[in-house]
């Protein structure tokens, strides 16, 4: 495997040509040894998007105005991590698993807690195990809240006999679905409903100093629960059991196996190279940074294969390939760097943190090649192009793309009348569109 | 409509765009009896040699025979210049203004540097200079044009996405872009599915997608490719001319009592290594047509005006293996307007003879590109003479003189 096509790979897109060079395991590994170097500015803890939220409602104030910068400090400083990070692997493993772990701005106010949730309960985790992650998660204000958990009453206990509420299953139900054992695990409606009442009581206190997690225990179920032929206790330790059970099952490794396979290697992930990954999960304990440099040492995708990209990968390749970026955005700013990715991700079709349902985007090149999903994709990049004024174009794609580089796409370039027309032409390629 | 980073820097509104022209302004608000001056730059390197024709050389037929046309007053040939030249039959209008001595071609000028890179000639070309610089000659023009470079609402225009490098710079620029026309024009869009054309996925997509915006099936690669080319496939001309909407709108804008003085545009489509016989007629159509909507929308002010084109660099006296030519180096440069001294062809003509062409390839330059426009520069927006080493730093220029009427 060349070094470019493993940077673009299991990265960002090339950027500046770092990293080239390199065998693939080295720079993989060089990534995730040692600590995440992204450095997040002007933003705070869950807390103060608690905080913001609160006051806005008391003092019912319309147009979010205490969320709203918070929100915009956010995409400010995570974009420009985006564009800018030096360690590619380990921020799409950041976006892979917060897509994993969806929280969509779509339901549940999530807007003054997306941005915390992915550096609070995502990034630290993605070098270490699964159930660590699973654990922030599932505690997380943002899950909570998106998925409902927080509403989620036991019938038997106090509140719930107080006030005639009951369980709501959507947490419940999509952690086993989609984030750990999934169908394939064979649990039944009653597992789902047992393990909404493990749940009961884990919510978001809105109204403490410092607000976040709370365990409620006067909404808690009372009484030893069954999920999948497992008991467990009453009480907030029963949630923690319960996931530590769900988060190093055979099931959830080789659900996420496939999950990792599918999106750094192809769309139709060879069984081979699950079972391989899924091997490693099982033999570290569910460690996270040796699954993901296991998928480094699995065979290549077939020629002309490879995975095609998302509009966020896209347009985060071309402005990563123009060397957009440099000196912190300002949140708000409609010129800066941030926005212009972000405004990106909208047009191709790929707000950021609007995945439509909690499965996430689509993984899969048939969700992302419609035709007019294609043509926007060209008009974006050529009205992108049109303010590059420096560099050499060939120089651009060589970095860019390196051996994937077809010679039909060179000599396009090559005869172009101008620079704009040469980078519509590397950013419209075959090979531009996957990574 | 897109505001770029760059155009807010800049204090600029907006910008204009349409396929692969563009028009950018700088210059004032300016008064009604201001002189007016456009830059049209011509992308891609044009061919001198089949835009101006030297028919009397007796060496031209020798290097691309299959390139030469018809001499003037044969079916379909050239366009008589004065017995020695012959103007490509696409530019009608142009030789119309040759014969009230409002156009003057000037053969065989070339830039200051010998890049054949068509983006770093660009950048020399429009910097004015021996690097690229960060401003243009244009806009370093209107800075020292004594109170021109502050006014208020831009004594300069650019019509694109961007201003281009001629126009950047510290005098205030503004711009326009129509909406729903920043995409690729239907060449570009034509390279493009050939580069997809094998794809499974993008292949289809791209199609299918372009179909739905009105292309039609004879436009698409693999079959014919005259989409590109000015017609589409029944041979009708062009729906949308852009280059004539942008330069009738240049030349409203220009004619208008407090407008802009000075504006620049661009137009594409002259890259032909391929096919060039066929394919140069429509862009020199487009730019000929062009010219015509800025003479009809200055109106009055066309006497007032200097239109120049120019273009990076030209291309290779030999035809090459594909009937087209390859980057090369001189070329040939227009000047038209009322304010021209037209009606011959300016330069010093090389000749073509083996030990005359540049490396044994191109038209040998004899003018410097730079002569011409601070010739302009200073006999029509009287630039002062002092001023010309600050719009072309680095080596000297000699204004070229004579190349204006003298008011």
């Amino acid at each position: 495997m060349r070094s470019v096509s493993a940077i673009n790979r299991f990265g960002w897109g090339q950027r500046d040509g770092s990293g080239a060079g390199l065998s693939v395991q080295d720079w993989l590994a060089g990534q995730l040894t040692g600590p995440d170097r992204a450095v997040f500015t002007g933003v705070g803890p869950c807390a103060d998007g608690l905080v913001a939220l609160r006051e806005q409602r008391k003092a019912k104030m319309q147009g979010n105005p205490l969320v709203k910068p918070i929100f915009q400090a956010e995409v400010a400083t995570q974009m420009d991590t985006l564009l800018l990070t030096e360690q590619p692997f380990r921020e799409r493993l950041v976006w892979f698993w917060f897509n994993h772990f969806t929280v969509s701005l779509r339901q549940g106010s999530t807007r003054a807690v997306v941005g915390a949730y992915m550096r609070e309960a995502i990034r630290p985790h993605v070098t270490g195990r699964f159930s660590d992650m699973l654990l922030a998660v599932m505690r997380h204000p943002a899950m909570l809240m998106y998925l409902d958990n927080a509403s989620s009453i036991g019938p038997d206990s106090v509140a719930g006999r107080r006030r005639h509420h009951g369980l709501n299953e959507n947490l419940a139900r999509e952690c086993l679905e989609l984030h750990t054992v999934s169908p394939a695990a064979g649990y039944s409606q009653a597992d789902v409903t047992s393990f909404a009442a493990i749940l009961t009581g884990w919510g978001v206190d809105l109204k403490a100093d410092e607000p976040g997690f709370v365990f409620r225990e006067k909404a808690h179920e009372p009484g030893v629960k069954t999920l999948m032929g497992q008991e467990f206790p009453e009480g907030e330790d029963g949630g923690v059991q319960a996931l530590r059970f769900l988060g190093t099952h055979p099931a959830t490794y080789r659900h996420i196996a496939t999950q990792m396979v599918r999106h750094f290697v192809s769309d139709t992930p060879d069984p081979a190279s699950v079972r391989h990954v899924e091997g490693v999960l099982h033999a570290s304990g569910g460690d996270l940074r040796a699954a993901s440099l296991a998928l480094g040492g699995l065979p290549e995708p077939a020629v002309g294969g490879g995975k095609f990209r998302s509009p966020m990968d896209y347009a985060t390749a071309v402005l990563r390939a123009l060397s957009v970026g440099g000196a912190p955005s300002q949140p708000g700013d409609p010129h800066s760097p941030a926005h212009q990715l972000v405004s990106a991700f909208s047009t191709l079709g790929q707000p950021l943190w609007t995945a439509p349902l909690p499965n996430g985007w689509s993984d899969a090149a048939a969700d992302w090649s419609a035709p007019a999903d294609m043509l926007a994709r060209t008009d974006w990049a050529w009205r992108v192009a049109a303010h590059v004024r420096t560099g050499d174009p060939m120089d651009i794609a060589d970095i860019a793309l390196g051996p994937a580089l077809r010679p039909q796409t060179r000599t396009a370039m090559h005869h172009a009348g101008s620079r704009q027309d040469a980078l519509a032409l590397l950013f419209s390629s075959p090979e531009f569109q996957r990574r | 409509m897109m505001i770029s980073r760059r155009t807010a820097l800049l204090g600029l509104t907006s910008a204009w765009t349409l396929g692969r022209s563009s028009l950018a302004f700088a210059g004032s608000s300016g008064g009604p009896d201001d002189p007016r001056l456009v830059v049209i730059l011509l992308r891609g390197a044009l061919d001198g040699l089949s835009a101006v024709t030297p028919y009397g050389d007796p060496d031209l037929a020798s290097y691309r025979r299959a390139l030469v046309l018809p001499e003037p007053g044969q079916e379909g040939g050239l366009l008589d210049l004065g017995g020695f030249y012959g103007l490509h039959p696409s530019l009608v209008t142009l030789h119309g203004l040759y014969g009230q001595g409002q156009m003057l071609p000037i053969h065989a000028v070339a830039g200051h540097y010998r890049s054949r890179s068509h983006f770093e000639a660009q950048d020399y070309l429009e910097s004015g200079a021996d690097e690229r610089l960060s401003s243009g000659w244009l806009n370093r023009a209107v800075s020292v044009l004594q109170g021109k470079a502050n006014r208020p609402d831009g004594y300069g225009l650019a019509m694109g996405l961007t201003v281009p490098l001629l126009l950047r710079g510290s005098a205030r620029v503004r711009s326009y872009a129509p909406a729903g026309s920043q995409h690729p024009d239907s060449d570009l869009y034509s390279q493009i599915l050939a580069l997809n054309a094998s794809d499974p996925v993008t292949g289809p997509a791209l199609r299918n997608a372009l179909k739905a915006r009105g292309f039609s099936d004879a436009a698409m690669p693999g079959e014919a490719t005259t989409a590109a080319r000015g017609r589409d496939a029944a041979g009708k001309p062009r729906k949308v001319d852009a280059f004539t909407q942008l330069s009738t709108a240049a030349g409203e804008m220009l004619a208008a009592a407090h407008g802009p003085r000075v504006a620049a545009l661009e137009i594409g489509g002259w890259d032909t290594h391929a096919g060039q016989l066929g394919r140069l007629g429509g862009p020199l159509a487009q730019l000929d047509r062009g010219i015509g909507a800025l003479r009809q929308g200055l109106g009055e002010s066309w006497n007032r005006t200097v239109v120049l084109a120019l273009t990076e660099f030209g291309r290779t006296v030999r035809i090459n293996g594909t009937g087209g030519t390859d980057h090369g180096t001189g070329t040939v440069a227009f000047l038209a307007g009322g304010a021209v001294a037209g009606g011959k062809v300016g330069g010093t003509w090389p000749g073509l003879r083996s030990g005359q062409l540049f490396e044994n390839r191109d038209l040998a330059p004899t003018t410097d590109v730079r002569s011409v426009v601070a010739g302009v520069l200073c006999d029509h927006l009287h630039l002062p003479s002092h001023a010309v080493g600050t719009v072309f730093p680095g080596t000297a220029v000699e204004p070229a003189r004579g190349l204006v009427v003298s008011v």
